[in-house]
């Protein structure tokens, strides 16, 4: 049986992609955890991350660093918001912060102005760039729900991309790393649908 | 392409179920929260926003176990307000299954505990709920209120939230208490101040009618979101009809 293993470091609310999860699988077990040994085991691992880039790393323990970089090479991964960022070379945000760099770019605040709302918070449209297993029955163009207020503006890994005064990423995939700025568990029935192809989803 | 603008079903909930007092008068019952909620995301509701009329202590577990229902079944966004007075009743929500937490009272009593939320649990997560009555001197005045209007506080509307938003606050819910229940539409010059004031998205309450009403909050108010209880609960129009009307006027919402 498939165990699906959503990363747990203390940053925010995991029971809203667990209980996504869950509603989607079909045999797969779907846990929540900090746990060395049972991220190890896993076969497929979910990296989430909210509120400031900086309490996100900095509530990474050196031990849990380390093996998540190792799992995250080659078990398939999902990567969401700031889980999505930390991937990322560096951000901006904090006075800048270094990122993971398995993925390549880097994330810059998005300038706000009276049209143009930061955070940039509802449901907007995901365009796709290239063909991807996780976009699967996906429709060109769906909406998904976004808040954040930095974002990634280029990147070779680049799969999609969204409009919010400027044009961002809104999703990198590379290898066995699929990363999203948007929230699929919120994201009604196309983010339910991507949660469904990751389950399904061999590298 | 850009962010549409959102629709956010309002459930007041007492004691575990939805109410709506119609006319600050007789409060009716609307129902169940959770079947309510799910009817909501089927007909394409954005979000959802909870208010927990009561916030009493003895019906506060309820209120966790609620949410948790919701959560599990619903996924698009969540917010949950009322009676949130510590980092301990967000950090409670937050792990019920909460998206977003509003704070209303407790913010104008204490300002710098939204910047504590904002930097614990980031801006994201952050509503202020803001009360706004307009002054009967002043046109372009409307002064705070908490307690359901019974309290003004002085407190100038434009600079409240301009605080806030420098305080980390992610979103403003604003509500008209001259509107709220009357059925007259949102009071848009209120919300066009306030949304022309700051960065941040500003969602239009209090004195939803008829659909046009909606339209007019996001183009003649400039919200990004419009919340509406009663109009939905009573089933006089669908989310889904009030997407169509809003497309129709040029709108751009999520279908």
């Amino acid at each position: 049986m498939t165990q699906v293993v959503v990363i747990d470091y203390g940053m925010g609310n995991l029971h809203s992609v667990s209980k996504a999860l869950e509603a989607v699988s079909v045999s797969e077990t779907i846990t929540v955890s900090s746990d060395l040994e049972v991220i190890k085991k896993s076969d497929k691992l979910v990296f989430p991350g909210v509120g400031a880039i900086k309490d996100c790393m900095e509530a990474f323990s050196v031990d849990l660093k380390e093996t998540v970089l190792e799992e995250v090479k080659r078990k398939p991964t999902l990567a969401i918001c700031v889980g999505m960022q930390m991937l990322l070379e560096s951000s901006e945000e904090n006075d800048g912060v270094e990122g993971l760099s398995i993925l390549d770019g880097t994330v810059t605040k998005i300038q706000s102005s009276k049209e143009i709302k930061v955070p940039h918070m509802g449901w907007n449209q995901v365009k796709f760039l290239k063909d991807h297993p996780l976009l699967k029955n996906i429709d060109d163009s769906s909406f998904f729900y976004f808040v954040h207020s930095y974002c990634c503006l280029s990147s070779k890994d680049a799969l999609t991309e969204t409009t919010h005064g400027e044009r961002f990423i809104s999703s990198l995939a590379k290898d066995n790393i699929f990363a999203v700025q948007f929230h699929p568990e919120k994201s009604q029935t196309a983010g339910l649908e991507l949660y469904k192809n990751f389950l399904d989803w061999s590298v | 392409m850009a962010v549409a603008k959102r629709i956010i079903p309002c459930l007041d909930v007492d004691k575990g179920r939805v109410v709506k007092g119609v006319n600050f008068l007789n409060i009716r019952d609307a129902g169940d929260p959770v079947e309510i909620a799910k009817r909501y995301d089927k007909e394409g509701a954005d979000e959802i926003t909870m208010l927990d009329i009561t916030a009493s202590h003895e019906t506060r577990e309820t209120t966790y176990k609620t949410v948790e229902s919701i959560a599990s079944q619903v996924f698009i966004p969540l917010t949950v307000g009322g009676g949130v007075r510590s980092i301990d009743d967000i950090k409670k929500l937050l792990r019920s299954g909460a998206d977003k937490v509003s704070i209303n009272t407790s913010a104008v009593e204490n300002p710098d505990f939204v910047k504590e939320a904002a930097d614990k649990f980031g801006s994201q997560c952050i509503v202020v709920a803001v009360d706004a009555k307009a002054s009967s001197q002043s046109e372009d005045f409307w002064e705070v209120v908490t307690y359901g209007g019974r309290n003004r506080t002085g407190m100038d509307v434009l600079s409240w939230t301009q605080q806030v938003a420098d305080y980390g606050a992610g979103e403003i819910l604003l509500t008209s208490m001259d509107r709220d229940g009357t059925k007259e539409g949102f009071d848009n010059d209120l919300v066009f101040q306030v949304s022309n004031g700051i960065s941040l998205p500003v969602i239009a309450s209090g004195g939803v009618g008829n659909l046009d009403h909606l339209i007019d909050g996001i183009k003649v108010g400039g919200a990004e979101a419009v919340l509406a209880a009663s109009i939905f609960h009573f089933s006089e129009y669908t989310i889904k009809e009030a997407k169509e009307a809003m497309r129709a006027s040029g709108i751009e919402v999520r279908f």
